[in-house]
């Protein structure tokens, strides 16, 4: 069963809730409890088919070994070499999983949210790398990757920020006050994923007119499979923070108005927020930065463009090695580095002058040039 | 004080005004005058200059989001 896809695992859910909600207005949390309500999800996620959950075990055992080994080693020593094959290590399940299909090898690694709970780890061994996070226990780690409401598609956590909710028990006020908010994201999420996604796939995207590959129909498409894409995301995205802010931990945003952007940095700031800032954190600032102590390039502008298309790049790869993915990651990539340009430029020459009609003007146009690069992503063009 | 001042030195030279001196509480990240390039840059001169050493995935951005924050932060930590 996938998790917030069918009514019955909303019955269940909201079953499961019940004694959280109870303690929780009594200013309490039993771990014992929660981590049943994990273990009962972990398990109707994965158990249909045996060769998920023995995977995700197989994973999750793995992952555990090498973060603590890690953290063991850390307290020693610091070599740069055993981080990056700690750091290998943790991504070789991951990259098995998007390989196998490319050499037409049944995928018996994989599991529903692999690549998830690798950002996890691999943002905490890069943690343990900086000093940022000096040690943590089995238990800690396990509630963290565990943590069964966002399990299949993020979004993805920062584990100090969970770890202080853990940590912490809301009041009575407080906690009055994530479940109202909690239960609010849920019914958004019906609205989102439900309503709007559903109608505008079965009456649009479903349609004869539509799947005839017609330049218009094509045209059409690609607004109405943006708008798609984003409503069943922030739908499941809702889904996902509102169970969270029922069991207390008040779990990222993914979304605050993507098609609102008023360039592309922006949009980068409203879309898949807790997957881009993971690739802004762990890959573009590092990469930067790394690039500049060791000072290979002089020209700092060159340096930020080496990154951006470093982080998009890796960002298509990541959804799949297939083209139109790869191609998807390059767009952005492009249009990151051109934005920036620009923007730089802009500061000098001003002919794009801030007022309110160049404002509409702005969002208007990064609303087409996001939607077409969600057309690549569809695959429908190749 | 030589905390205060190295890092509204370099602020000002990222950042590229000095609107960062005249206003301590500017909020820098909403303000458009801080982003992740700029970020690094600072984390870089303050290494340089004051030898704190600050990694990357330490800066919060809510903990780092005005002047007088990121120099709090950094009195702390030294």
């Amino acid at each position: 069963m996938i998790p917030y896809s069918s009514f019955s695992f909303f019955m269940i859910l909201g079953i499961l809730f019940v004694p959280v909600v109870v303690l929780g207005y009594k200013e309490k949390r039993s771990i014992v409890y929660n981590s049943l309500v994990h273990a009962v999800i972990l398990l109707l996620a994965f158990a249909s088919d045996i060769h998920q959950l023995v995977s995700f075990i197989v994973y999750i055992v793995w992952q555990v070994i090498l973060v603590n080994w890690y953290a063991a080693y850390r307290k020693e020593k610091n070599e740069a070499g055993v981080f990056y094959a700690v750091v290998f290590l943790a991504l070789v399940p991951l990259l098995v999983t998007k390989l196998l299909p490319v050499w037409n090898v049944s995928n018996i690694v994989g599991f529903l949210g692999i690549s998830y709970l690798t950002f996890k780890t691999v943002q905490m061994i890069i943690d343990m790398r900086d000093g940022a996070l000096k040690t943590v226990t089995v238990k800690e780690q396990l509630m963290f990757l565990l943590f069964s409401p966002t399990i299949s598609s993020g979004p993805i956590d920062r584990f100090k920020r969970f770890q202080k909710d853990m940590e912490t028990i809301p009041t009575r006020e407080e906690y009055r006050l994530l479940l109202y908010k909690g239960i609010n994201k849920i019914f958004l999420g019906f609205l989102y994923k439900f309503i709007i996604a559903y109608v505008i796939n079965d009456r649009v995207i479903e349609t004869p007119f539509i799947q005839a590959h017609t330049p218009l129909s094509t045209f059409i498409y690609m607004y109405a499979y943006s708008l798609y894409l984003f409503f069943d995301f922030a739908g499941y995205s809702a889904f996902a923070v509102g169970a969270s802010y029922i069991m207390g931990v008040k779990t990222p945003e993914n979304f605050n108005l993507p098609f609102l952007s008023k360039n592309m940095k922006d949009f980068w700031n409203r879309w898949h927020m807790s997957l881009s800032f993971w690739f802004r954190d762990y890959v573009y600032m590092r990469f930067v930065f790394w690039m500049m102590k060791n000072k290979w390039i002089q020209n700092r502008y060159t340096v930020s463009y080496f990154g951006y298309f470093l982080l998009f790049f890796l960002m298509g790869v990541w959804h799949g090695l297939e083209l139109h993915y790869v191609a998807y990651g390059l767009y952005h990539a492009a249009l990151m580095i051109g934005y920036d340009f620009f923007e730089r430029k802009n500061k000098q020459w001003k002919i794009w002058k801030k007022n309110k009609g160049t404002e509409v003007l702005s969002v208007i146009i990064t609303f087409h040039v996001i939607c077409f690069g969600f057309l690549i992503f569809s695959g429908r063009l190749f | 004080m030589e905390i205060r001042h190295t890092v509204l030195e370099l602020l000002e030279e990222i950042c590229q005004t000095d609107a960062v001196k005249e206003n301590v509480d500017i909020e820098l990240f909403d303000e458009g005058l801080l982003d992740s390039f700029g970020v690094v840059s600072l984390l870089m001169g303050i290494e340089e200059k004051l030898g704190i050493r600050v990694g990357i995935s330490e800066v919060d951005r809510e903990q780092w989001s005005t002047p007088n924050k990121i120099i709090a932060v950094l009195e702390n930590l030294a």
